[in-house]
């Protein structure tokens, strides 16, 4: 099969569960052997996606393709898919050996193809030596292991990934993330990976899907998804943003903020309405005299690297990341480039993000381990 | 700690008291009597003796064992598919299982004469539609029936509680592994069940085995169990108590021995399914 081909296709997929709409009109094509993200708050409909490509839901609507072959109505035991389930399921009557064992016993494989094959699995997995132990006695890293040695020892061309790593803490996160990556780039296989962390999703994949509310919101690399979010909702939930009210006077020239502004955007109608974005990172903190816009310190919190501020600008708080040291009360300046600016067509999430308000770091930082920790 | 400790030692100690009335006690007396005679010197005879009763040891044997198989292949299917109910209808399945448990033993017992009598409500019903009626009460069959139907829910109610317990995910993991219905059921399910088999197995194996009421009833006088040898022992006069301890006796060791054997398809999976 050549590279890019697509290996799974969602067509107008739509589920509802007890007449609730839990995807609405997904369509999605999966290349083959890229490392591929579902990301989105809780509830998004992540894993009933997953599961509809594994065979384990079957859509009310549209269809779903395995190598251009309709799969509807196959049954999961007969889809050459495998899944990492979010809690694991490994089998707690058999041991590590046999765990990994598992699906080449199913297919009958004879004893000495399967005992290279479970070796070579465990080896691949760092897990060798641990053939005899019981799952119950494994740290949960190690039975993360364990999933990903059972599911791959059967070759399967595409892996789904439903939030693997959101067990494990944070240090053993990001050597797994690496790990994980390391052996879809080895294997050559598709990895379909579930996730609500944004960081992990942009650090490890070929292309990231943002979903909320059982839609698809944008599909695109991790650099584009960043710097070009579609809507809103993408560029709140990716990185932090300042989402402003605006209008597009002219190809290539915005207003925000009482104030025109060059950027780099065209092709919107002659003042249209749009949602303006600007990333933290990207506002230069400069003398009065030099600023394009002005504001008046409200807050600071001191992150390491550097300083998180928040201006208030006639009204509006700001975000914004400098490494100069500022002072709550004091006016500064504001200098945005061209291309620091990203203009959005209007939607239904115009309004409702982007607006630092009601921030407070404390409150955010505490809300985002409650979500690691679950 | 130790505070706690003692006080959870006092808490006990009513039930180390009713440990020792009524097990402990009983267990001492029903040894001494198999090893006395009637004037209570020491003696080895009863177990001697014991050889006319082999054919009743045999029968127990033979009736349990066919009516614990007989349990098992009606409740294994039955937990399998209760689980995939709804919870309520789930729930009401197992309600109905259970309700016999509340009439009395020998209630329902006779409440099956009545049903297999040679003019019972089976036969009456034959006969009306013109057959020839049935040889149904005083059979082997009969025996068995009423062995199953009485010892059922103690086969289902473990089993159903460790078929309840398997984790959906596990089964999805199979499936996703590339079993089949078949292979699935082997594989996954069987094992994970087999604490609540083996709880099934030994309370259903044990009473049937020492069972004395129902083949009296059910099965006429032609049939003696080993429990109905016990008790007819007991029943004729106190200087026959001696034999009916050691038949007793002997009987618990073939228990304890056949629970031992038992356990053991269970020791290298994980602990019992205690009800
Ligand atoms: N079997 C089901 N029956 C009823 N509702 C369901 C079922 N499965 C999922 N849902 C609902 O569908 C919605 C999407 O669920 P899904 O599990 O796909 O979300 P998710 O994006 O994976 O969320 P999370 O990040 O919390 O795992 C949720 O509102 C959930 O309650
Ligand atoms: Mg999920």
């Amino acid at each position: 099969m050549r590279q890019n081909e697509n290996i799974v296709s969602l067509k107008n997929i739509s589920v509802a569960f007890d007449g609730e709409t839990v995807l609405d009109d997904i369509n999605l094509d999966i290349r083959n052997k890229e490392f591929i993200t579902l990301l989105g708050p809780s509830g998004c409909g992540k894993t009933t996606t997953l599961r509809i490509i594994a065979g384990f839901v079957e859509p009310d609507k549209g269809d779903v393709l395995f190598d251009d072959n309709k799969i509807n109505g196959v049954p999961a035991h007969k889809r050459q898919v495998n899944t990492i389930f979010q809690r694991y399921a490994l089998f707690p009557h058999l041991n590590v050996y046999e765990n990994v064992a598992f699906g080449l016993r199913v297919k009958k494989t004879p004893e000495k193809e399967l005992d290279l094959k479970v070796r070579e699995m465990l080896k691949l997995v760092n897990l060798t030596g641990l053939e005899k132990r019981k799952i119950d006695t494994l740290s949960g890293g190690q039975q993360q292991r364990v999933a990903i040695a059972r599911a791959i020892a059967n070759n399967p061309k595409v892996l789904l990934l439903d939030e693997p790593l959101a067990a494990l803490d944070l240090k053993l996160r990001k050597d797994m993330q690496t790990e994980l990556k390391k052996i879809q780039q080895q294997l050559g296989i598709t990895f379909i990976f579930v996730t609500h962390d944004q960081e992990e999703a942009l650090s490890m994949s070929d292309r990231v899907v943002v979903m909320d509310n059982g839609k698809i919101q944008q599909v695109g690399t991790p650099k584009d998804i960043y710097n070009e979010p579609k809507n809103a909702f993408v560029a709140d939930f990716i990185g932090e943003s300042n989402i402003l009210d605006g209008v597009m006077i002219d190809d290539r020239l915005a207003e925000f903020s009482g104030k025109k502004f060059e950027c780099l955007d065209s092709g919107f109608e002659k003042n249209e309405p749009v949602d303006v974005v600007v990333r933290p990172e990207d506002v230069d903190i400069v003398p009065l005299s030099k600023g394009m816009l002005e504001g008046v310190v409200t807050s600071i919190t001191f992150l390491g690297v550097h300083y998180e501020i928040i201006v208030d600008i006639g009204g509006f708080k700001w975000m914004i990341q400098t490494t100069d040291e500022q002072f709550v009360g004091d006016k500064v300046g504001l200098y945005i480039e061209p291309d620091a600016i990203h203009i959005m067509k209007k939607s239904e999430y115009s309004g409702k993000y982007g607006d630092y308000s009601s921030y407070s770091e404390e409150i955010d930082h505490l809300s985002d381990v409650e979500e690691d920790e679950n | 700690m130790k505070n706690s400790a003692l006080g959870r030692r006092i808490i006990a100690c009513p039930y180390y008291v009713w440990a020792a009335i009524f097990i402990i006690v009983p267990l001492i007396m029903m040894v001494y009597y198999s090893i006395t005679n009637p004037v209570g010197e020491f003696t080895i005879d009863n177990f001697l003796s014991l050889g006319k009763y082999s054919k009743a040891f045999l029968l127990s044997i033979t009736y349990a064992v066919i009516s614990t198989i007989i349990t098992f292949l009606i409740a294994y299917p039955l937990s399998y598919a209760m689980t995939k109910l709804k919870i309520s209808s789930q729930r009401m399945i197992l309600m109905m299982v259970i309700f016999p448990m509340w009439m009395n033993f020998l209630i329902r017992t006779y409440s099956w004469i009545s049903i297999l009598a040679n003019t019972g409500i089976i036969n009456n019903f034959l006969v009306s539609l013109g057959f020839e009626p049935l040889k149904l009460i005083n059979t082997p069959g009969a025996i068995i029936l009423g062995m199953v139907y009485d010892f059922l829910p103690y086969m289902v109610l473990p089993i159903y509680t460790a078929m309840s317990k398997i984790d959906t995910s596990l089964l999805e993991a199979s499936d996703d592994l590339g079993c089949n219905g078949w292979q699935k059921l082997k594989k996954v399910i069987f094992p994970l069940t087999l604490p609540g088999v083996v709880s099934g197995i030994t309370m259903v194996f044990v009473p049937s085995v020492s069972t004395f009421y129902i083949s009296q009833k059910l099965g006429g006088n032609k049939t003696m169990l080993i429990g109905d040898a016990i008790e007819y022992l007991f029943n004729i006069g106190p200087d026959h108590y001696n034999v009916a301890s050691t038949l007793s006796l002997v009987l618990m060791v073939l228990i304890l021995i056949s629970m031992a054997i038992m356990n053991r398809f269970t020791d290298e999976t994980d602990e019992g399914v205690i009800i």
